[in-house]
């Protein structure tokens, strides 16, 4: 499947995460300084899953995008 | 696996579930537009037959597995499951464990070699080096006609899902969706479909595993998630708050002890051995991500790392679906209860079984990480297609096009051949989709396909990989017989001889048309009453309006024809119509009051409900629409007059009898294709080779680590199988 010449899937995976972890994170951190009316907010509101969850699919997204970036470094 | 109906009853008249702000749609957006460019990265790689329909037979285990259970991890996977837990508890984590691990290690222990040895395209391909070409037309046309009809309700459900969910429009989500898949299958092939699948798997598992984690620190844990169940279970299922929810194995005894309504020997013989065998092993979508790794080892690990990611979607779907159970409440502490499809308050007062993941999406996952979950959603739905638009183009290119119509053409012009039927997939999927606007019935029909075609698939097939006697009229016999008998079974179990006659029915709902004036119904009173702990309408004084009745009687002599509409009565002298209608048998049924719609009298407010046993005033000036129906073949409903003789019991519920069916259509293939053999004249030896068991030597492909052993990953799957068995027995 992962030919020489070919873009690993990795490498698209972690990019997405990438993106989706900075957007999930950034949108954390928004809500931390600016916190929605208790209203609108989501059961457990006070873990911040957003952010610990945005961290973590940034590490993952940036761990692939590293290892099978498209550079000839990977078999 | 089975696909659980999630549509049946929703009502247009549902306001949405989840409401999305911009950064959802932006990550929803982010993806379409990588899926697309992905798609237009791989075209250059997919410029020969074998690169387009088989990935170029390079793929490694990782991304075999990570396929082979993607494919099969669609969005209605997750919601139909999740609804499934909700509804029969523990018993609905039995699809992802003995209606899933043991195929699965079977297909890559014993099934494996011969698929890949004899380098077949496809299943079909493999039922013509075996069994010769009737056989493989017969599978290729009906396999070909399975994954448009799969696909194009794949669609609708996406559509209807977004549109209740989210409010939005299902034209557009249809066109969309649909014309990236095209554009990114047909560039791409199989590759772009795997690479799609791949993708997806890491987007559910991201936009779902936060709603286990944050509902069992919510629910106390499992401990806290188990007593909330024991507790709820009472007043959510009533009807059997004594069955056991938390167990795997303890409540199969008998057909009414559990909820499922089903026993431990269609459990075992009808899901783990037909259904789960014939959908892992010889339905071509699961079995074509395998078959196309680099070599046979990587074929062999790919399955068995599928069956290791197949018995961990449990935390993603069965969890949330026992979360449900436990911690959706109302404000006041008492749990939401979330009814079928067809109880009458469904999509009116109440969210439905198939509400209850999207339910905790909206509790738990705020802004960002809902579009991540919906995204993740969508992506499901559109790899699904993806898959069985890849499949469908291989199996009519290769089973259908290329033996039938043009033999002997350049790789290039079968090549031209598999874009263009991607397009057609596509196309005819969509026609599939809107076919199912008017006839949203059929998604009935479409469950139990898989029965029809692949459960009689897998008989034959294994008759011919493990006994060389097996000839080919055997096969082709064992296989067209078993389809006759499984549709004739199926047939059988909702024909009513007598007559069926729908439950008695009032609705009474605003009636809309272009060109008159909105005429709403006008109730001046609803009177209530508590019955075992819930609120129930007892009865309903209806003013003015049009109130359509289906197997209600109404007196003649309290009614006249409306001169102003054929078919139409109006009340003349109030009148009050039954609650309970007798039947010819003595048994009393209810009557059931639907009105999604209704407006007070006097105040103008509007109101919605919907309840059984109700009874129904009606004043002077109400107009009637009365209907009597009695029909003698009812998809929906089952005879248990005759479901006793199929599965064994009167007591036995769908599912059962589902999974009844297909054992005996098992039974049926197996026996016919070895009855019919012994009276033929078989293949010569030197024919069978690389076919069949005992004339197919195994590729030597040098030394490897023992890590690499597929038979002990098997082994080690298959004990952690066992293990969770006892321990949630």
């Amino acid at each position: 499947m992962q030919s020489e010449h070919q873009v690993p899937i990795w490498f698209f995976i972690g990019a997405l995460l990438l993106i989706y972890g900075v957007v999930i994170f950034g949108v954390g951190v928004w809500h931390l300084v600016s916190p929605p009316p208790p209203e609108a907010r989501v059961a457990l509101y006070h873990l911040h899953a957003d952010i610990w969850w945005g961290v973590l699919m940034t590490l993952v997204g940036a761990m692939y995008c590293v290892k099978f970036r498209p550079d000839g470094s990977q078999p | 696996m089975i696909k659980p109906l999630i549509l049946a009853a929703a009502d247009a008249s549902q306001e949405k579930l989840l409401s999305m702000g911009g950064v959802d749609m932006f990550i929803v957006a982010i993806y379409f537009a990588v899926v697309i460019l992905i798609g237009v990265y791989l075209k250059k790689f997919a410029t020969t037959g074998d690169e387009f329909f088989m990935a170029g037979r390079k793929m490694t285990a990782w991304i075999a597995g990570l396929s082979f259970i993607s494919a099969n991890l669609s969005s209605l996977e997750t919601m139909g499951w999740s609804a499934m837990a909700y509804q029969y508890g523990m018993l609905g984590a039995h699809a992802y464990l003995i209606g899933a691990i043991p195929a699965i290690l079977f297909l890559a222990v014993v099934m494996m070699p011969f698929y890949y040895i004899c380098r077949t395209h496809s299943v079909p391909g493999y039922l013509k080096l075996r069994y010769g070409e009737g056989s493989r037309a017969l599978a290729g046309i009906s396999f070909a006609f399975m994954t448009v009809l799969v696909s194009g309700a794949s669609m609708f459900a996406m559509a209807k899902i977004l549109h209740l969910l989210l409010g939005w429009n299902m034209n557009v989500s249809i066109w969309v969706a649909s014309l990236t898949v095209a554009v990114y299958v047909t560039l791409g092939g199989l590759i772009s479909a795997v690479f799609n699948e791949v993708l997806q798997f890491f987007l559910i598992w991201f936009g779902s595993l936060l709603i286990p984690i944050l509902g069992l620190i919510h629910a106390g844990g499992w401990s806290g998630m188990m007593e909330s169940i024991r507790n709820n279970v009472k007043v959510i299922h009533p009807t059997v708050s004594g069955a056991d929810f938390t167990s795997l194995w303890r409540n199969l005894g008998s057909f009414d002890s559990n909820p499922m309504g089903i026993d431990w020997f269609g459990m075992v013989f009808g899901l783990g051995l037909a259904v789960s065998f014939g959908y892992w092993c010889t339905d071509f979508l699961q079995v074509q991500r395998v078959i196309v790794a680099k070599n046979l080892r990587s074929a062999q690990n790919g399955t068995v790392i599928g069956a290791v990611l197949k018995m961990c979607v449990p935390l993603i779907v069965t969890i949330p679906g026992l979360l449900g159970l436990a911690v959706l409440t109302h404000a006041d502490g008492s749990p939401m209860v979330l009814v079928p499809e067809s109880d009458p308050r469904a999509g009116i007062t109440h969210q439905t079984f198939n509400d209850v993941l999207p339910l905790l999406m909206g509790k738990y996952l705020g802004p960002g990480l809902l579009g991540l979950g919906i995204t993740a959603m969508i992506a499901g739905f559109m790899s699904g297609m993806a898959g069985n638009v890849s499949a469908f183009a291989t199996v009519w290119t290769y089973d259908v096009y290329r033996p039938l119509l043009v033999k002997n053409a350049s790789d290039r012009h079968y090549l031209g051949m598999g874009r263009a039927c991607s397009i057609l997939g596509v196309l005819l999927s969509i026609g599939t989709a809107y076919m199912l606007f008017f006839f949203s019935n059929i998604l009935e029909f479409l469950q139990v396909l898989v029965f029809f075609f692949i459960v009689p698939l897998f008989g034959v097939v294994i008759v011919g990989m493990l006994w060389k006697r097996a000839t080919k009229a055997g096969g082709f016999w064992g296989f067209l017989t078993a389809i006759l008998v499984s549709i004739s079974m199926w047939v059988y179990v909702h024909w009513f001889p007598e007559g069926f006659r729908p439950q008695p029915a009032l609705v009474l709902q605003t009636v809309r048309s272009t060109d008159q004036p909105e005429v709403p119904v006008v109730v001046s009173k609803i009177d209530k009453k508590k019955i075992e702990g819930r609120e129930k309408i007892d009865s309903v004084v209806v003013e003015s309006g049009v109130v359509k009745a289906t197997n209600v009687p109404i007196p003649s002599d309290a009614v006249a024809q409306d001169p102003t509409a054929a078919g139409t009565l109006v009340v003349q002298k109030e009148v009050a119509l039954p609650s309970v209608i007798d039947l010819k048998s003595g048994k009393g049924v209810d009557v059931r009051v639907l009105a999604p719609s209704v407006v007070y009298a006097g105040s103008r407010e509007t109101a919605k409900f919907g309840d059984d046993g109700v009874t129904v005033v009606l004043k002077p000036g109400v107009k009637v629409q009365s209907s009597d129906v009695t029909k003698h073949f009812v998809p929906a409903e089952f005879n248990p007059a005759h479901t006793k003789y199929v599965a064994r019991s009167e007591k036995a519920k769908p599912m059962a009898v589902n999974m009844y069916s297909a054992f005996w259509t098992f039974v049926v293939s197996v026996v016919v294709a070895v009855g019919v053999s012994l009276f033929t004249t078989p293949k010569p030896d030197e024919e069978l080779k690389n076919l069949v068991m005992g004339l197919t030597p195994l590729p030597d492909e040098g030394p490897c680590s023992w890590y690499e052993r597929p038979l002990l990953w098997a082994a080690l799957v298959g004990a952690v199988l066992v293990t969770i068995n006892i321990l949630f027995w």
